[in-house]
């Protein structure tokens, strides 16, 4: 519950700073909020949009989050993404085969493709205790530069040399069904994979003893090992799901919200991913709803900046703000603390559940970026 | 002025626990002065306080009759008072010098003069008869030298209090030694020196007075020389203290472990233990004496599975297990009370009845089909921390770093007793621990050799290897140096062994 | 081949400048204790406001040949100025330093635009940079003339300047002794009396003011036009960081080494010899190069022990 607090409190600072921002640049915050909201909620096709903006977020925060409770800090979704999603076009503009089956061999392929992409790491940690923020970072932009090539190479787009081919229709998740039930947004079937991805998560995490050995290994490699688990391939399997994760949201984003790819991008899902998972405690169910809230950001700031004058980047501002402020969540809990202390007129107690720290902080021993084997 | 510092009526509490309740310390000058309690009791605190690590909450502290604040370590280094603590506080990649004049450099312009700071470092070194070498890298000297470093860190900023802090936790029993006649020449060099240990032995070799803290309050202050180690540990432990275990002989019965000539690799890649050969069998605890680093961790982990073998062999119940996975070992029946709980023993942030199945949830009725039973492991978890007298908050669903240390401890044994098996390794079962803990462990690890398992028990603190073994194997530089009975020997033998004396030259 | 050498090194280097200081200050933050993932976002922050003080100059005194130097000096304060909230969140708060850092790359690249558009309408800053020129008697000198002293920029000797300073500092004095003791045992620090906080703020702003002169630099001479974005030069700073194991020469380098495989992948197509090898390959030798240094060197890293680590003050 605390958890839950913790991560309002950081939304609702982030708003707040948003607001300050736009007053400070001469625009009426209500209005902007206002509009901002309104962009993304006013009828059922912005509905729609917002949560379809939202579902790359639900795939790539899942993918941070089930990192983070292994104990790894993703930080390369965004190229496996990319990866993913270049797997996936691949297959859409070259697979003759009928939808259901076409559509099952990309999802496959965007999942393989973002699970090699991090297996990288992965490999790179479990047998060299190389740090995955720092591979992953360099996987990144391999996989930047390699879209930036493979796509003119090999999948020009008909008018533009810096996008893919546009994938068929049948090769996309769109399906005028669940379009027809948001008044024409376009929501696609990615919900019902992500709403799928978030059942079979919390499944895995909660119930399961892979679930279970990934986490022990995530919280404390050493005593994983001596109690004989196999270490090395928990590191490697958690972020092999994890990049698989991050694959899929590429194919929710490039083959569903949009139908081609476009070059020379780093995508920020990947990054929001982050803000998601801490914002979500890295819990499934809160990872969907923080996805679901920057999806309604993100979707409303067209509309916002249509009907106003401010810049649509204050979308991307606030959810900076709000990382900021959910990294530093020690303010935040203190502040809680204090809150909870004037309310009761007591000492807060000691043992709280705590959510998943970020990885680093666990096995009773601070570790370094690098950490160097100490001896 | 007979005292040079006085430490009055000190109180320092931290979220949850008073660490000091209203002791008072008082030093006189050119004495060496014990601090004496047990882990946890309170010593470390009020000398942080003391070196301005911390800030007392009340109570005055004199130094040389005036009283003080002492803000910061700086200022206590003003003062003429220096510590030396327990977990070196030394840079591993910066020369010996690099380390000594940190914060205190030598040179113009903000510029760094090595080689002046080098010779002073040498004076001092000659001086005191502290062996080091200005140029060497921490990384590549010993623990002594290390620990020399330490001091001769605050005879450079002309230090006239030094405060160790469970000084020979890391020595050999030479480095001991030596270190009692360092701290006599500091001494008569002016020096006044205070002692924080829980070692009565000794304190008896060189104190010549000693305060006794137990939970944060001063029970007494005592002149060493007239003051039993019986009486002492009363003090300390706060009730007569049996300082032998009660147990019956051992009735040995078939061999359980045999190391034939077993060679292992360290992490250096050097040999760490060379043509090990031992048996234990069924009914016995067999002791591992040996300093620190001599080749007891290769052992352990050679044994477990942890550490690859090069040459030799290990036969576990006739079977060979050296090809074998840590897992598999674990379910012939091998079980491991590690050296480290907190790091290897424990995953802190899993709740306990998660930490009681993390060897064998992978079993039925844990789990079934990939999926764990979770009433079922709450009641195996329920029984454990029952029977093993396991405290804390919420019981099973506690978060294991919540408890205290000995209640980890107890838990870690708990979960590896209660899988009964044919031999049992415990490593350090006791570090860190109160005397009560350290009774009830003792009696449960007697109580699992006399149930007809093996037990192998590797312990730096030769007082508990000598009153909870069967027999003794003595460890020196990775090689078997002899085993004895432990009815038979003394510690003057073991020790001579631990520093390498072959058995026959020992044994009368 | 060798005229294709001398014609692209001037380029190279240009190239490299940016994420040499960049680099360089990476190492003051992490020698420090403190892992500074956000050296992209520092630069982004430091490419506007040199870009932006430097036209504002312009359009007030069009032509004004000090215009630059006050957008470099502005873009260097506004780094420092900037780094402060991660040096706050890691160091007060005991933040998760990567995470913060990322919260410092996002918010720069949202903010700059935001706060670009309200000025421009769109987004983006144009400004006018510096030229490159010859270096009088030194350029004639034969091979070396050519290599080092044609079409060069004062920006390059005063980096190379700090960068010589940088080593001295950190090899040679106090500071850099003590700075090295935080990054490696902060606890030891401690205890010898130094302030360790204190040299984490130090070491962070040092790394926020040298990145974002790394940012208006790469304004000022390679792009001209500040959208929010450099490219991933900050991070392919972080990696020459490491590569070049965390001194100051190593990162010269390995700066050096990266700015010619860039320089190399952007010209490939137009030199017809170079064209050879797929530019692809070029583009990621950086990337994949410091995978394998990170594998080479993780029994040896020189990694500083306690980068990452926040630090607990009296914790034993």
């Amino acid at each position: 519950m605390r958890v839950a607090v913790v991560s309002l409190l950081a939304i609702l600072f982030g708003l707040l700073a948003g607001g300050v921002l736009m007053a400070a640049t001469g625009h009426n915050p209500f209005e902007g909020y206002r509009y901002l909201f309104e962009g993304g909620l006013k009828n059922p096709e912005r509905i729609g949009n917002t949560i379809a903006t939202g579902t790359p977020l639900i795939f790539t925060g899942l993918a941070v989050a089930f990192a983070f409770r292994t104990g790894l800090f993703n930080i390369g979704v965004a190229g496996q993404m990319l990866f993913g999603g270049l797997c996936a076009t691949a297959v859409g503009l070259n697979l003759d085969a009928p939808r259901p089956i076409l559509l099952l061999v990309m999802i496959a392929a965007a999942f393989l493709g973002g699970a090699l992409w991090a297996v990288v790491p992965g490999f790179l940690k479990a047998k060299y205790n190389v740090h995955e923020v720092v591979s992953s970072i360099m996987m990144n932009w391999i996989a930047y530069w390699t879209v930036y090539y493979a796509v003119p190479a090999y999948f020009k787009g008909t008018y533009l040399e810096t996008e893919s081919q546009i994938l068929p229709a049948a090769a996309t998740l769109r399906d005028p069904f669940i379009s027809g039930l948001f008044g024409g947004s376009y929501i696609n079937m990615g919900l019902y994979i992500a709403v799928l991805a978030v059942i079979v998560v919390a499944f895995i995490m909660n119930k399961t003893t892979i679930g279970y050995e990934l986490k022990a290994v995530g919280f404390n490699r050493h005593t994983a090992e001596y109690a004989g688990i196999a270490v090395n391939r928990s590191i490697v399997l958690s972020m092999a799901i994890s990049g698989g994760l991050g694959g899929l949201g590429g194919m929710a984003q490039y083959a569903g919200n949009a139908n081609n790819m476009q070059i020379g991008v780093l995508p920020s899902q990947g990054f929001d991913g982050i803000a998601v998972a801490l914002l979500g405690a890295s819990a499934p169910i809160g990872v969907m709803l923080a996805a679901v809230f920057f999806g309604l950001l993100y979707s409303g700031k067209g509309f916002m900046s249509a009907m106003t004058e401010v810049p649509p980047e204050i979308a991307d501002s606030i959810i900076a703000i709000i990382i900021y402020f959910a990294a530093t969540s020690i303010l935040m809990e203190r502040l809680v603390s204090w809150l909870i202390k004037r309310r009761k007129g007591q000492r807060s107690k000691p043992e709280e559940q705590q959510p998943a720290p970020p990885p680093g902080e666990t096995s009773g021993k601070k570790e370094g970026l690098y950490d160097v084997e100490h001896h | 002025m007979e005292y040079i510092v006085e430490m009055l009526n000190i109180r320092k509490e931290f979220p949850g626990v008073v660490a000091n309740d209203d002791i008072t310390l008082q030093l006189r000058k050119g004495e060496i002065h014990a601090l004496l309690g047990e882990n946890g009791a309170g010593k470390s605190t009020l000398m942080s306080i003391l070196f301005g690590m911390y800030q007392a909450d009340r109570g005055v502290i004199k130094v040389d009759g005036k009283e003080t604040k002492i803000a910061n370590p700086n200022v206590a280094n003003r003062l003429g008072i220096g510590m030396v603590h327990q977990h070196f506080k030394l840079v591993e990649n910066f020369t010996v010098t690099e380390n000594i004049m940190l914060g205190n450099e030598i040179g113009r312009f903000g510029m760094l003069d090595v080689k002046t700071a080098a010779r002073k470092i040498e004076e001092l070194s000659a001086r005191y008869g502290l062996n080091v070498d200005p140029y060497a890298k921490i990384e590549d000297i010993s623990v002594g030298m290390q620990q020399r470093v330490e001091i001769i860190k605050t005879l450079y900023r002309d230090a006239n209090v030094l405060i160790l802090d469970e000084p020979t936790a890391v020595l050999t029993p030479q480095e001991i030694a030596e270190l009692q006649v360092i701290l006599k020449n500091l001494v008569a060099e002016g020096k006044s020196i205070i002692l924080i240990t829980h070692k009565l032995k000794e304190i008896k070799a060189v104190a010549d007075r000693c305060t006794v803290i137990r939970r944060g309050k001063t029970i007494g202050t005592v002149e060493v020389a007239s003051t039993s180690e019986q009486k002492m540990a009363e003090m300390m432990v706060g009730r007569s203290v049996a300082f032998k275990v009660e147990k019956q002989a051992s009735k040995p019965g078939e061999t359980i472990l045999k190391l034939d000539r077993l060679t292992v690799r360290n992490s250096k890649k050097v040999e760490g233990l060379k043509a090990f050969s031992l048996e234990v069998r069924a009914g016995e605890i067999v002791g591992i004496a040996g300093v620190e680093g001599n080749g007891q961790s290769e052992l352990v982990e050679a044994i477990t599975g942890l550490a690859r073998v090069e040459s030799g062999s290990i036969l576990f119940k006739g079977d060979s297990i050296a090809e074998l996975g840590i897992r598999q070992r674990i379910a012939k029946g091998i079980g491991h009370i590690p050296e480290d709980r907190q790091k290897r023993g424990l995953v802190l942030d899993y709740t306990l009845e998660e930490n009681m199945i993390i060897e064998n949830y992978y079993l039925p009725p844990f789990s079934k089909r990939g999926l764990l039973n979770k009433s079922f492991i709450r009641k195996y978890s329920e029984q454990i921390l029952k029977s093993f007298d396991v405290r804390s908050g919420q019981g099973a669903v506690s978060i294991a770093r919540s408890l205290s240390g000995g209640n980890q401890q107890k838990a870690i044994i708990g979960r590896e007793i209660e899988q009964n098996p044919a031999l049992l390794i415990a490593v350090q079962p006791t570090r860190g621990l109160d005397v009560g803990s350290i009774e009830y462990i003792h009696r449960r690890l007697i109580e699992h050799r006399d149930k007809g398992n093996a037990v192998l028990l590797v312990s730096l603190e030769l007082d508990e290897i000598l009153n909870v073994s069967d027999r003794i194997a003595v460890v020196n530089n990775g090689q078997l140096i002899g085993i004895v009975n432990a009815s038979e020997t003394n510690e003057n033998e073991i020790g001579l062994m631990m520093a390498g004396v072959p058995a026959e030259e020992v044994q009368t | 081949m060798w005229n294709i050498i001398e014609q692209i090194f001037p380029y190279a280097v240009m190239y490299t400048i940016p994420l040499l200081i960049t680099g360089l200050g990476g190492l003051f933050s992490e020698r420090s204790g403190v892992v500074n993932i956000g050296l992209e976002g520092l630069m982004v922050v430091g490419a506007f406001t040199g870009a932006l003080v430097t036209s504002m100059i312009h359009s007030a005194m069009p032509y004004h040949p000090a215009a630059v130097w006050i957008g470099l000096l502005a873009a260097f304060v506004s780094g420092v100025a900037f780094s402060l909230l991660h040096a706050f969140a890691s160091i007060n708060l005991s933040a998760n330093q990567v995470i913060s850092g990322t919260a410092i790359n996002m918010l720069a690249a949202a903010l700059t635009v935001f706060l670009a558009r309200n000025i421009t309408g769109s987004g983006k800053i144009q400004t006018q940079g510096l030229r490159s020129f010859d270096v009088p008697i030194l350029s004639d000198i034969p091979v070396i003339g050519k290599l080092l002293f044609t079409k060069t920029y004062m920006t390059t000797w005063i980096v190379l300047l700090i960068v010589l300073l940088s080593a001295f500092v950190l090899g040679k004095t106090a500071f850099g002794l003590r700075l090295k003791a935080c990054g490696e045992h902060p606890h030891a620090a401690e205890a010898a009396g130094i302030n360790v906080r204190l040299m984490r703020y130090i070491g962070v702003m040092i790394s926020g003011g040298l990145s974002a002169l790394g940012g208006s630099i790469y304004i000022a001479t390679i792009s001209g036009e500040a959208s929010g974005s450099v490219a991933g030069l900050g991070f392919l700073a972080l990696a020459a960081l490491i590569f070049g194991q965390w001194k100051p020469l190593g990162i010269l380098a390995a700066t050096l080494f990266f700015g010619f495989a860039s320089t190399i992948a952007n010209v490939s197509q137009v030199i017809p010899s170079l064209a050879v090898v797929p530019p692809i390959l070029l583009k990621v030798f950086p990337y994949v190069v410091t995978l394998i240094a990170l594998v080479l060197f993780s029994k040896s890293s020189r990694a500083p022990k306690a980068a990452g680590e926040a630090f607990d003050s009296g914790k034993r």
